[in-house]
């Protein structure tokens, strides 16, 4: 399991190498998430609408190892945008990756474009 | 040998033998003891008691035997009439001397009589001895033979006042009480918990005057016949007792010239020493602290003070400060009272449960950094009295929120009695967090809300199954601390679910952004997005397949999230009853999709391991077969059990199980604060369980007996009983209302036990609201229910025949590739998901 956390990192806007085309923008829920297979990874991308912002980090939760962030529940606490892990409500900053409600080890996150109303991500490699 | 005199035999010149003979050295002194009464020491606490039993000897503190056996003489009948001092001797009325080398005065008190025109009139009685209480006796007889419907009066209605109101009723006689003050008992109570002993003392047939004057005796002949308290205002009674206060019988030291108080009593120190160091002074006598001390818990510690000097244990002295606590029974009504019963605001809080419906009052008063107990008022039921006396006495600490001191204990409650729980009592067992690590956190000042503890603490953040207990440890201490908690939703929305539900409801609102910008702040979060979205299923069945986005996890994907992130389906069997043919579909389909298959407790038949993808194709086959969701994902109605009753058992009375299907279709798809499951049994031998259930129909002879508010679980608790032998359209009817009616006004995630608990009035409040309509709401009530009935849909078939609706169950978005990440393992011929890293050292299979 270890290795499969450690496949996730967080990219920065400046080291992004490799621009992934997820899918259409249609593809995702308003205020919800959905989960993009990048080779052998797994990237929860959530649209914000709210905020008019999109967001991606990794699909696995930190805290059970298992592939569920992207059917987690979005929200703010005080104005920070952050994902709540639906098996027991951890809850992450998708701006930071850090665990709002705990001391888990903060999620990856990644970058995110829309072109053309498609859904790209962002990869260092 | 030196010799020891003892004036006086009543109760405190009675304790001080029996302390002094019971102490070491105590056989170098003769005690003699001079009693002026025909009889040894005896309970005048409890004289009253005479007028039941007539039973003299029932009250002595000890029989004539007892003096003997501890070669104590004992001298009844007989009056001592002087001291001298110089030669220490007294002598008696029968002209008697005595020598002393000690003398203990313990002569106690008379009955006041207050200077009133007319008070000599025959009739008029005091109320001190057992010779008082048969001339009362002989009286009230005669008096009888006259007039069975005779009145008769206490004037006082203190403590010893309401003694003998008992004494005049236990005689068969109208019983009056005539008090000077505005109140009852004045020294021992504020005014409202005067007010509730006198509904109390009304309420069992006593009349009660307040602010009466008495200015005279009325007769006729010499005869008492009434009252006269001013122009126009008399009362008729034809004997009168009086009770109007104590004085110290205090003539030998006077006539002796010891130190005397202003207003009577012989001056003591705290060795109980007189002004004459061989005379000591004891009880209602003595003038300490320039007081009187009416008390018998006082007088006896001063028996033991005045032994103890004598003996020659000079250190054991008198306190400065003496407890006058009292707890007593009159009449029946517990009464108590300790420390300072009375207190100016400036010295602390005082906290006051009143219930005039059950004659019950309690206060407790409090430092002002409400951290000690300085005082308190019990009347009604005093049971709390000696842990209060206790916490006093002692200086104990006392709860954070003192009112727990007092509070009546709320049955088995699972949240009303949470800081009652002990310090170490562990709370989120998941985090191993403990109720002073929640309480603490607030008290320390390290965080100010509930999401600032659980952040902290993590508690509730695994199984959430604590939050409820931990909201209300938060919320009670921080009321204790006087901070004003409001029961917010989250920081997104300043309202309680039962606020918001109106609101919704008024602005007619129907998307969660639509709320959001209506009365909230920010952007939502994963507690007040569920909430609002059981609000729009409560009021509109709107199923979560109309917003899933802000359904929590299980409602989003209309199924149990497992703890690797499958999925466990079960179609509803209402009432448990099933056909060999849908069993069979049922074994295909968890064949196909290689399912762990398990019967649940309510029931049915529970399929696990499902992938996301996979949902809507077993759910199709399903639907295909003739099932529907069973809903055990949601906050809403889950199962009514039902045993087989009068269909197959040879014990039953009703048709539980075509009563329990029934049931069962009418609720199905109910959203609600929490989920809501329902029982029916054919008998009282209730296999269904149902008192166990939030709603529970138990057969009786003439109908259904329904229970409610009843829960399994952390905290199980047993239905209470709303109505009884009902028909099956009565039960609908109150069902009905009772689920809108908590519906509407529960907390999120609270269940009908504890709901019921929280509602003022509890049961009785329900059955008022349910059944009499007190609040005319009942027609709303059934209308919404029928409303919601009538939009049920099964969300399943919503979801499985909506291509935009089927879209969310597929793992991937760009992929139609399965979750890699999923491993099972085999289980008995079944399959398990592979346990969690640090699970796998723990558990062996």
């Amino acid at each position: 399991m270890e290795e499969v956390l450690s496949k996730y990192k967080t990219v920065k806007a400046d080291e992004v190498q490799v621009w992934f085309k997820a899918a259409s923008v249609l593809a995702f829920p308003t205020d919800g998430g959905a989960c993009v297979k990048y080779k052998d990874l797994q990237i929860a991308v959530f649209n914000f609408s709210r905020l008019n912002a999109w967001y991606a980090c990794q699909n696995l939760s930190p805290e059970k190892q298992e592939m569920v962030l992207s059917r987690g529940m979005l929200g703010d606490q005080k104005g920070t945008p952050k994902i709540a892990c639906p098996l027991h409500k951890k809850t992450f900053s998708l701006v930071t990756g850090e665990n709002l409600n705990g001391n888990l080890d903060p999620i990856a996150i990644y970058p995110v474009k829309i072109e053309d109303n498609f859904v790209y991500i962002g990869f260092s490699e | 040998m030196k010799k020891v005199i003892v004036v006086g035999n009543g109760m405190v010149g009675y304790k001080f033998c029996e302390k002094f003979v019971t102490k070491e050295g105590s056989e170098k002194f003769q005690v003699t003891v001079f009693g002026e009464e025909p009889r040894p020491a005896y309970d005048r606490v409890h004289l009253s008691e005479f007028f039941e039993n007539q039973d003299a000897k029932a009250l002595e503190m000890a029989p004539r035997s007892w003096y003997e056996e501890h070669n104590i003489n004992l001298i009844t009948d007989v009056r001592i009439t002087d001291i001298h001092r110089s030669k220490k001797t007294i002598t008696s009325a029968n002209e008697k001397e005595y020598a002393y080398d000690y003398l203990v005065l313990a002569t106690g008190s008379s009955p006041f009589v207050p200077p009133i025109k007319g008070v000599e009139k025959e009739g008029v009685f005091v109320y001190r001895t057992i010779e008082d209480l048969e001339g009362m006796l002989a009286y009230a007889a005669k008096l009888k033979v006259k007039n069975p419907n005779a009145k008769a009066a206490v004037l006082g209605g203190g403590l010893l006042g309401l003694e003998a109101g008992k004494a005049v009723m236990d005689m068969g006689l109208e019983p009056h009480i005539v008090e000077f003050a505005p109140k009852l008992m004045p020294r021992q109570l504020d005014s409202r918990s005067s007010q509730v002993l006198q509904l109390k003392l009304e309420s069992i047939g006593l009349n009660i005057h307040l602010s009466k004057a008495t200015n005279q005796i009325l007769g006729d002949d010499g005869y008492i016949t009434g009252m006269e308290f001013g122009e126009d205002d008399k009362l008729d009674v034809e004997m009168l007792i009086i009770s109007a206060g104590i004085r110290p019988r205090d003539e030998l030291g006077k006539t002796c010239d010891l130190d005397m108080g202003v207003r009577g009593g012989i001056v003591v120190n705290n060795k109980m020493q007189t002004s004459d160091p061989y005379i000591f002074a004891i009880g209602e006598v003595a003038l300490y602290n320039q007081m009187i001390y009416g008390l018998v818990a006082p007088g006896y510690d001063m028996a033991e003070v005045a032994a103890s000097q004598i003996i020659g244990n000079i250190e054991v002295l008198m306190p400065a400060e003496i407890d006058m606590s009292t707890k007593l029974k009159l009449i029946g009504v517990d009464v108590a009272s300790f420390g300072e019963p009375f207190m100016p605001a400036s010295k602390g809080h005082s906290i006051i449960f009143e219930n005039k419906t059950q004659h019950l009052y309690k206060r407790i008063n409090v430092s002002l950094d409400g951290k000690s107990l300085l005082g308190g008022i019990l009347v009604g039921d005093a049971s709390d009295y000696n842990m209060l006396h206790q916490v006093f006495l002692n200086g104990m600490p006392i709860p954070e929120d003192p009112a727990q001191l007092i509070l009546p204990a709320t049955e088995g409650g699972a949240f009303g009695s949470a800081l009652d729980l002990p310090d170490e009592a562990q709370i989120c067992s998941c985090e191993n967090v403990t109720k002073v690590q929640i309480c603490g956190a607030i008290k320390d000042g390290s965080c100010e809300d509930l999401a600032g503890v659980i952040s902290a603490t993590k508690a509730s953040t695994s199984c959430g199954g604590c939050k409820p207990m931990v909201t209300d440890l938060v919320t009670e201490t921080l009321k204790s601390l006087g901070k004003t908690v409001k029961n917010v939703i989250c920081e997104h929305f300043e309202y309680s679910r039962q606020e918001l539900y109106g609101i919704v409801k008024a602005k007619k609102l129907t998307s969660f952004n639509e709320v959001l910008d209506a009365c909230g702040t920010g952007h939502g979060c994963e507690t007040c997005k569920p909430l609002v979205s059981s609000i729009f299923a409560s009021l509109y069945n709107d199923t979560p397949n109309k917003e899933d986005v802000t359904q929590d996890t299980n409602d989003k994907f209309l199924a149990n999230i497992q703890r690797n992130g499958t999925y466990s389906v079960v179609p509803r069997i209402a009432g448990g009853e099933v056909t060999p043919e849908n069993l069979i579909v049922l074994g295909r389909i968890g064949k196909k999709y290689n399912l762990y298959t398990k019967i649940t407790g309510g029931a049915r038949i529970d399929f696990f391991g499902a992938e996301l993808n996979d949902l809507p194709a077993i759910w199709k086959e399903l639907i295909d077969a003739g099932f529907e969701s069973g809903h055990a994902y949601g906050k809403s109605l889950r199962t009514v059990k039902s045993c087989v009753g009068s269909t197959w058992c040879r014990y039953g009375l009703a048709e539980s199980i075509s009563f329990s299907i029934e049931l069962e279709n009418r609720y199905k798809g109910l959203r609600s604060p929490h989920k809501i499951k329902g029982g029916v049994s054919g008998c009282i031998r209730e296999c269904a369980e149902a008192r166990g259930k939030d709603f529970g129909i138990i057969a009786v002879e003439g109908g259904w007996n329904l229970y409610v508010g009843g829960n399994g679980g952390a905290t199980p608790r047993h239905a209470q009983l709303l109505a009884e032998k009902i028909d099956n359209e009565t039960v609908i009817k109150y069902l009905d209302r009772y689920l809108v009616y908590y519906i509407q006004t529960a907390a999120p995630l609270m269940r009908t036990a504890a709901w019921l608990d929280k509602l003022e009035g509890g049961i009785e409040q329900l059955k008022k609201v349910v059944i009499e309509d007190s609040l005319n709401i009942v027609e709303d009530l059934e209308k919404e229910m029928q409303f919601l009935v009538d939009a049920y849909e099964c969300e399943w078939k919503q979801a499985i025949e909506n291509d935009e609706m089927k879209k969310r169950f597929s793992h991937f978005v760009n992929s139609d590739d399965r979750d890699d990440n999923l491993v099972f393992v085999p289980l008995r011929d079944q399959k398990m998901p592979k346990l969690w890293e640090k699970e796998v050292k723990e558990v062996t299979l």
